[in-house]
């Protein structure tokens, strides 16, 4: 009896933890947006791809939670974000910070495609100076040989 | 203007190779690296102070700061964590070169399930603590068990292996590392 009393005890428990499980999304509704919209910019690092809103991996729900704590607890986005940060390193932001190492990563291709245009309009502006291309005397002179052998195969 | 012999357009020629063959070495370093394993950013850093349960004796706790003034060894292992066993002789035989203590940390696991497991395996550790919900891993950034990490005496982490120890890494890093700390 004792144990059939326990048995329907720790069901009950093991239900009210799930119900508590799901029950941030239904009595919190902008928290839990927060909570998503900052989860899509944290990467999972188990399944490198995807974001910790994303994965199912064991990892990626407890950040979950621990977003969703710390949101709670009234910490901001930037909070939560330094702390992420401080225990996995940069390579958890999608979008990666402003500073010198990332320098490149942000503005290279920029620079790269200034530098394409550069090259493009200075070859542009020296085709225009030198206008058609102009033969010298003796190119004219072997361009008629040319034509000349060709026209002679032909009639042969 | 279109004189190929001309040395200088014969460079210009030359130079989309140059580009491409940096380019390829480029993509050829990446392939070499390991994109599973991300730079920690503790290391150099102060360990995450924790006091946590022993497995072996829950009434009984062990803190971080019982390890001041010694290098320590913190390995990360679970039992529902295959490449767990896979190091674990070399676990083993660092625990037994008995250069510095390996203390356990049993990451989101059921204690009966890890001593169970230790039971099978051998318990190679100084202790083991019990992380059950991972809250102590989250501070340690750990995310592929099992996860090292050499730990010296002022508490700062100076390596930081994530993914099984095998005999090189045991042999050309940590054994080293450990050595050179405790100044032998």
């Amino acid at each position: 009896m004792t144990r059939a009393l326990a048995t329907v005890l720790a069901l009950c428990l093991a239900l009210g933890a799930q119900a508590r499980e799901a029950a941030p999304a239904a009595d919190d509704p902008v928290l839990e947006a927060r909570v998503m919209a900052l989860a899509s910019e944290l990467r999972c690092l188990v399944c490198q791809n995807q974001s910790i809103a994303e994965s199912n991996a064991a990892l990626a729900l407890d950040l979950r939670n621990q977003v969703r704590e710390q949101l709670r607890a009234g910490r901001s986005e930037a909070q939560v974000v330094d702390y992420m940060v401080e225990r996995y390193g940069d390579f958890v932001l999608f979008r990666p910070r402003f500073k010198a190492s990332t320098f490149a990563l942000w503005f290279g291709p920029l620079i790269l495609l200034a530098a394409g245009l550069v090259l493009l309009f200075r070859r542009l502006a020296r085709r225009r100076r030198t206008g058609e291309a102009e033969l010298s005397e003796a190119q004219h002179a072997r361009a008629a040989r040319l034509l000349e052998a060709g026209r002679d195969r032909e009639r042969r | 203007m279109t004189d190929l012999a001309a040395p200088a357009s014969r460079l210009r020629l030359l130079l989309p190779l140059g580009i491409f063959v940096v380019l390829v070495a480029l993509l050829g370093v990446g392939l070499t690296l390991n994109p599973r394993e991300v730079p920690s950013p503790l290391i150099g850093k102060q360990a995450p102070a924790f006091s946590l349960p022993q497995l072996r004796a829950p009434e009984k706790t062990f803190s971080t700061t019982e390890m001041a003034g010694r290098v320590w060894v913190l390995n990360v292992w679970a039992s529902w964590c295959i490449p767990c066993l896979q190091e674990h002789p070399y676990i083993t035989a660092l625990a037994n070169m008995k250069i510095a203590p390996v203390v356990g940390l049993n990451y989101k696991d059921q204690p009966s399930d890890a001593l169970a497991w230790l039971e099978r395996n051998g318990d190679p550790f100084l202790l083991s603590v019990s992380d059950i919900k991972g809250q102590i891993g989250i501070d340690y950034g750990v995310y592929g068990v099992p996860e090292t990490y050499v730990i010296d005496q002022r508490g700062v982490i100076r390596y930081k292996k994530i993914g099984p120890i095998m005999s090189d890494t045991l042999r050309d890093k940590i054994v080293p590392l450990i050595e050179e700390l405790r100044g032998d």
